[in-house]
């Protein structure tokens, strides 16, 4: 059911744990739905230097949430801002059409991630 | 790893078929291909392999071969029961009774019915799943042409209280439907003594082939067909019989029913062993009901989890195993069955079935009770819900 990629991001998840110094933290999706993802970022000078996740849910959105945090690590907060749940879904080698949804949190955690980053720099958020 | 490991742990999805019953049916998909509706002598060869299985299936539960109608499985025969009955009764009345925790072939045509213009009852159940005979009774009205209730529980493995219900539905009028799909040859079963008038069971899930099952519908029911069509099954179930499948359920039948005593001593033993050692994992708790539970049923819900990923662990390790959470139901619902019985939605995405079987060893049991707190301890680890004091130390 699942692509080699999305098992070895399983299997072996990349970022896994808390980011004790994170500046940024994003949790979305709730137990009702079935996932949760956790998001932490610590940014310099708009620059993602480090990156962590939690994730409770389904084996597609454990490897969202790692294939995700690879995907923005060392990149900029723009750059960060502008990744989709289609990029990691792709670097994923693809996921199920009913799984899709679990990419999307992937997404949305790095958005919410990056508005607390903001809002704790007393930065204005970002919208779309 | 070495060599991989094969567990089964979902007899509840689907047993292997049982060599002696392949080697029953086999003869009828080679040799004997013979209509049983031909009169030549060798379509008379089919019909009488088919008659015997008919009274292999009556002599299981305790009815006329004439009461036993060949279908293509439990969703047919649920649904056979529901709208046969809805249909040929509804002069008498539109309501019907079921539970909240049937299975989707007995949910889904009531629902229908509904949009048909019949009203339906979903008896609530208590935190074990179970139907209490008072709440039938006390839903009875007159207009209500059919009771359905379930004899087990396929997730969770509650056995009902069927005997009980019966009686009141035989004492109030109405006919009684039990889905018997989870309970055929693992739960003695007498239809006059437990005054049920309509019965659904499936033949692979007791060592017997897919796609092949049986309505038993007691002599004085009326109900409507649901398959149109060619004279078979008395005129009421149209379609050439699956010869080879309907051997293959009457020998699985009567291979598992004369078996049960024991295999349910076996089993049950492995069962319980499995249970204690898996409550020894902190936060975990049995779902469904502590002793009035199928002998092979283990339903244990993990705290902080989600079920699917716990499945794609196990099947690392060789176990096969199945979960009530929403990621893995097509749906994306999360199991009726878990919410019914007042499981929290996010502790229902953290359940675990293992339906244990006739192979099932004793080492199996040690196996998965020594990875499985590994697994979840690993799971929990990763999880935003996971409490510091269960976290591993870094
Ligand atoms: C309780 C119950 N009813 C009905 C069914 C459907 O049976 P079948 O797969 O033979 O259509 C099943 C099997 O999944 C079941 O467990
Ligand atoms: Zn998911």
């Amino acid at each position: 059911m699942y692509s080699e990629q999305v098992m070895d991001h399983f299997m072996n998840p990349r970022n896994q744990g808390r980011l004790l110094n994170a500046n940024g933290i994003g949790e979305v999706g709730n137990a009702t739905c079935g996932d949760i993802m956790k998001i932490y970022l610590f940014i310099v000078d708009s620059v993602i230097e480090d990156v962590a996740f939690e994730t409770f849910g389904c084996g597609a959105a454990i490897a969202s949430s790692s294939m995700a945090t690879e995907l923005i690590k060392g990149k900029t907060v723009d750059e960060a801002w502008s990744l989709s749940n289609k990029a990691v879904a792709q670097a994923l080698d693809g996921l199920p059409p009913q799984k899709i949804h679990c990419s999307i949190l992937a997404e949305e955690a790095i958005h919410a991630a990056i508005n607390d980053y903001l809002r704790r720099s007393d930065l204005p958020e970002r919208k779309e | 790893m070495s060599e991989k490991k094969c567990i089964y742990m979902d007899n509840a999805a689907t047993t292997k078929t049982h060599p002696d019953v392949v080697s029953a049916m086999l003869p009828y998909m080679t040799e004997y291909f013979g209509n049983p509706s031909s009169l030549y002598d060798f379509g008379q060869t089919s019909k009488k392999a088919v008659e015997r299985a008919r009274q292999q299936v009556a002599q299981a539960i305790g009815c006329g071969p004439e009461e036993v109608y060949f279908t293509a499985g439990g969703s047919e025969s649920n649904n056979w029961a529901i709208k046969g009955v809805a249909f040929a009764n509804q002069k008498k009345g539109k309501h019907i009774i079921t539970s909240s925790i049937e299975h989707h072939a007995v949910i889904h045509p009531c629902e229908w019915l509904v949009s048909q213009g019949f009203e339906v009852t979903f008896l609530p159940v208590d935190e074990y799943g179970i139907i209490s005979p008072e709440s039938v009774a006390g839903a009875i009205r007159e207009d209500t042409i059919l009771v359905s209730i379930m004899f087990a529980n396929n997730e969770i493995g509650t056995i009902e209280p069927i005997p009980e219900i019966g009686a009141i539905c035989k004492e109030k009028g109405v006919y009684f439907h039990t889905d018997a799909v989870q309970a055929v040859g693992h739960v003695p079963i007498n239809v006059d003594e437990m005054h049920i008038d309509l019965l659904s069971l499936s033949a692979h899930k007791f060592h017997g082939p897919k796609g092949v099952g049986c309505l038993y519908v007691r002599s004085n029911v009326k109900i409507e067909r649901l398959i149109h069509g060619g004279g078979q099954e008395r005129k009421r179930r149209a379609g050439t019989e699956h010869v080879p499948g309907i051997v293959g359920l009457g020998a699985a039948i009567d291979r598992s029913v004369s078996l049960m005593y024991e295999s349910n001593m076996q089993i049950q033993k492995l069962r319980d062993r499995l249970i204690e050692g898996l409550l020894t994992i902190p936060h975990s708790r049995l779902n469904g009901h502590p002793t009035n539970r199928l002998s092979n049923n283990v339903n244990i819900m993990f705290e902080f989890i989600e079920g699917e990923s716990i499945l794609l662990l196990l099947n690392q390790y060789g176990i096969a195993a199945s979960t009530g959470s929403a990621c893995t139901s097509a749906s994306l619902e999360p199991s009726h069955v878990l919410v019914a019985c007042g499981v929290p939605h996010d502790r229902v995405h953290g359940s675990l079935r293992l339906t244990l079987g006739e192979e099932t060893t004793e080492e199996d049991v040690s196996y998965v009770i020594e990875i499985l707190p590994g697994i979840v301890k690993r799971l929990r680890d990763m999880s935003p819900l996971t409490p510091d004091e269960l976290r591993s130390k870094k």
